[in-house]
C-alpha cells in the first residue's frame, strides 16, 4: 500500500498523561498512555485494534480524532494534519470522522429526542436545509441502521442497549464520514445483539463505504470484521497484520496468549492454552528493553535492555519482537 | 435515576405523590393565592387597604386592637388591619423573594457553568472569587450594598469614568428593585460549588464527547447538553435557595434598609411592632409566622422535589 492510498495515515502518535498536576510543581511523571504509534487506514477498510483493559487502545481511538489532545506526532487524514488545528478548523474536520462509543447508555443526551440527539449533527455542518429536510433525513437514517421512522420522537431511556447502540451508529452515519471508529461498540451488548451489530456495521460499510477503526478487547469479535488487525501492549504496537495471518500464526508471544485466551465452540479440540504470568506493568515506568518482557514466557538477556523494532517478518505482517522469526 | 426523570415530559405527578413537595407546594399556591387576590379583595371590601388607617382601627384609648375581634388579626399601632398588611407583605416577600432567587440563579448557575466546563485557569479564579463572597456573611454584605443606596437614589456607573458610555449608566433608588438586585448578589455563592461538581461529572458523561466528535461549539455544548441534564439540579437549589431570600429580605426589612414604607413587608411590621410585643403580641407574631410557613414551605419543596429528582438521598 503506498502513501497515497491511505485514508488516515498515523505517525509516531504519543499521548501522554501528567500524573502529579500541582499549582506550582511542574508534572515530572506520565502516563504514557499511547507510545510511539504508527499505522495506516485505506478508504473503506476495517482495520482491528485489540489489547488488554487499559493498553491504551480507547486512548488511541480518541486520540485519532482528536477527542483527546495528543502530546506527539501526526495524524494525516486525506493527507492532512490535524494535530495543529484548533476551534473551527477543527470542528469542521469532524463531518469527515465519527465515533461509536462503547456504552450505549451514557452515550445519548437522556434529555434529547432522538429526532434531535441524530438532528444536531446535521444542525452543526448544515446539512439540511429546513426542518422537514431534516426530519425525513433522520427518518431515513433510523431505518438505515434497522430502526423506525416513529422511534425519532422517544427519548433513549425507552430503548433497549442494542436500539441505543443502532441510534448511536445513525448519529454517526449522519454526516456521512469517511471513518467511523468504533470504541467497543458492542461489549456492553448482549452476546445475541452482539452479532446483529457487527452485522450492521458491516452491511453500512458495504453501503457506505466508510472505514472503520475497530477498537475491542475481543479478539473472536474483531477477527470476524476486520481485514487487518493491530495488537496493542502498554501503549505500543507489538504486531500488525491481515487479520487470518495475526490470528493463523502470530509471532509477538502476546498475541499468541491473546489468541489462545479465544474460546473456540468446539469441546473436543484440545488446545494449548497461553497463560501470562503477572499484571500489566504500570504505564507510568514503562519496563526497559521490550515492555512485554517481564511476562514474556520465551524472553532472552536482550529483550531487558534493547527495544525491539517493528519490523516485517511477512509481505504486511509487522512484529516487535526480538526472537520473532 | 436521573436519567429516568424527564421535567417536562413528566406531569406534576411525582409532587403530589411526595408529601413534603405537596405540603410544600399547597403552603406557597395559597399564600401565592391570596397575595396575587389581594387588591381584588380589597375592592371588593373584603379586605382593608394595608395602609388604611381606620376609624375603628384604634379602641377608644387610642390603642390597637388584638387579635380575633372584628379584626382576625387585630390592628398595629396605627390603627392598620395586620391581616391586610401580612396579605400585601406576601407580595412585596415573594416577588422580591423569587426575584432574588432569580438573579441569584441566575449568577450562580453561570459562574459554576464556567468554572466547571473550562476548568484550569478560569475555575481557579471563580472558586476563589465565590469562596471570597462566602466567607463574608451574606447579611453583612447585603447591608453594605444597602448601605450604598438611599430613598433619593444613587446613579451607579458601569462604565470606566473617562469613557462617555452613559446608556451604562442608571440610577437605584432604594425599593423592591435595589433590594431584590441586593440580596440576588449576595446568595449565589450558595449555588456555585454544587453546579459546578454537577458539570464536573456531566462533561465527562459520553454524550458530551459525542457532541464534541460531531463538530459541536463549546456554547452549543453547554446548551443542549449540558445545560437540560443540570435543570433537575437548578430548580432544586432554587427553591431551597428562595428560603434564604425571602429570609434575608425579611431581615433587611427589620433593619430598616428593605423596600421602605409605607409599602407592608413582613421584616418592617416586625421592627414595626417590636416596642408593643409585650401587650400586643400579635404584632410581631403573625408576620413572624408568615416567615416562618413560608420558608419551611420552600424548604420542604426544595427537599421533596429533591427526592423526586434523586430517590436514593431519601432519608
Amino acid at each position: 500500500m503506498t502513501m497515497s492510498e491511505s485514508l488516515l495515515e498515523v505517525k509516531a502518535l504519543k499521548v501522554h498523561f501528567p500524573v502529579n498536576v500541582g499549582l506550582f510543581a511542574r508534572p515530572t511523571e506520565f502516563v504514557r498512555a499511547v507510545d510511539d504509534v504508527s499505522f495506516t487506514i485505506a478508504p473503506g477498510e476495517t482495520v482491528g485494534l485489540v489489547g488488554e483493559s487499559g493498553c491504551g487502545k480507547t486512548t488511541l481511538g480518541r486520540a485519532v480524532i482528536r477527542l483527546i489532545e495528543p502530546t506527539g506526532g501526526q495524524i494525516l487524514f486525506d493527507g492532512m494534519d490535524l494535530v495543529p488545528l484548533k476551534g473551527a478548523a477543527l470542528r469542521a474536520q469532524r463531518r469527515k470522522f465519527q465515533m461509536i462509543f462503547q456504552d450505549p447508555f451514557a452515550s445519548l443526551n437522556p434529555r434529547a429526542k432522538v429526532e434531535n440527539i441524530i438532528g444536531e449533527a446535521l444542525d452543526i455542518h448544515r446539512l439540511v436545509l429546513n426542518a422537514t429536510a431534516r426530519r425525513q433525513r433522520v427518518e431515513s437514517l433510523l431505518q438505515d441502521v434497522g430502526l423506525e421512522a416513529a422511534h425519532a420522537q422517544r427519548y433513549p431511556h425507552e430503548f433497549s442497549g442494542g436500539q441505543r447502540q443502532r441510534i448511536g451508529i445513525a448519529r454517526a452515519l449522519a454526516v456521512q464520514p469517511k471513518l467511523i471508529v468504533c470504541d467497543e461498540p458492542v461489549s456492553a451488548l448482549d452476546v445475541s445483539v452482539q452479532a446483529q451489530i457487527v452485522n450492521l456495521l458491516r452491511d453500512l460499510q458495504q453501503e457506505h463505504g466508510m472505514a472503520y477503526l475497530f477498537v475491542a478487547h475481543d479478539l473472536a469479535v474483531v477477527r470476524h470484521i476486520s481485514r487487518r488487525i493491530l495488537v496493542m501492549y502498554l501503549g505500543r504496537i507489538v504486531e500488525s497484520g491481515e487479520a487470518r495471518s495475526v490470528c493463523q500464526s502470530p509471532r509477538h508471544p502476546y498475541t499468541q496468549a491473546l489468541i489462545s485466551a479465544v474460546p473456540v465452540v468446539d469441546p473436543k479440540l484440545k488446545r494449548r492454552r497461553m497463560v501470562l504470568a503477572g499484571d500489566v506493568p504500570s504505564p507510568i515506568h514503562p519496563p526497559a528493553g521490550c515492555p512485554f518482557h517481564p511476562r514474556c514466557p520465551v524472553a532472552e538477556a536482550r529483550c531487558k535492555t534493547e527495544v525491539p523494532a517493528l519490523r516485517e517478518v511477512e509481505s504486511g505482517h509487522w512484529v516487535s519482537c526480538h526472537l520473532a522469526k | 435515576m436521573l436519567s429516568n426523570f424527564g421535567f417536562f415530559k413528566t406531569s406534576l405527578q411525582p409532587v403530589s405523590a411526595n408529601r413534603l413537595a405537596a405540603a410544600g407546594a399547597i403552603i406557597l399556591i395559597a399564600f401565592g393565592l391570596l397575595a396575587l387576590a389581594a387588591p381584588m379583595l380589597t375592592r371588593m371590601h373584603l379586605l382593608h387597604a394595608p395602609d388604611q388607617q381606620d376609624e375603628q382601627g384604634l379602641d377608644t384609648d387610642g390603642l390597637p386592637h388584638p387579635a380575633g375581634g372584628a379584626y382576625l388579626f387585630g390592628t398595629d399601632h396605627l390603627g392598620r388591619d395586620v391581616l391586610s398588611r401580612v396579605i400585601y407583605g406576601a407580595r412585596v416577600s415573594l416577588s422580591v423573594g423569587i426575584a432574588a432567587m432569580l438573579t441569584a440563579t441566575v449568577i450562580g448557575v453561570a459562574v459554576g457553568l464556567l468554572a466547571g466546563f473550562y476548568g484550569g485557569k478560569l475555575d481557579l479564579v471563580l472558586m476563589r472569587f465565590t469562596e471570597m463572597n462566602m466567607t463574608v456573611p451574606a447579611i453583612l454584605l447585603a447591608i453594605a450594598f444597602a448601605g450604598l443606596l438611599d430613598i433619593s437614589g444613587r446613579t451607579i456607573h458601569l462604565h470606566p469614568a473617562w469613557l462617555p458610555w452613559h446608556f451604562l449608566e442608571f440610577t437605584l433608588k432604594r425599593g423592591a428593585v435595589s433590594v431584590f438586585l441586593i440580596v440576588g448578589f449576595v446568595c449565589w455563592p450558595g449555588m456555585v460549588r454544587v453546579i459546578r461538581a454537577q458539570v464536573l461529572a456531566l462533561k465527562e458523561r459520553e454524550f458530551v464527547l459525542a457532541a464534541r466528535s460531531l463538530g459541536a461549539s463549546d456554547s452549543r455544548i453547554i446548551l443542549r447538553s449540558i445545560l437540560p441534564n443540570l435543570l433537575p439540579t437548578v430548580i432544586v437549589l432554587a427553591v431551597m435557595s428562595t428560603a434564604n431570600t425571602i429570609l434575608l429580605e425579611a431581615g433587611l426589612g427589620y433593619l430598616g434598609i428593605g423596600v421602605p414604607p409605607p409599602a407592608p413587608t413582613w421584616g418592617s411590621m416586625i421592627s414595626e411592632g417590636q416596642p408593643y410585643f409585650i401587650t400586643y403580641p400579635h404584632l410581631v407574631i403573625v408576620p413572624g409566622l408568615a416567615i416562618v410557613l413560608t420558608v419551611l414551605a420552600f424548604n420542604l419543596l426544595g427537599q421533596g422535589l429533591q427526592e423526586i429528582v434523586d430517590p436514593k438521598q431519601r432519608r
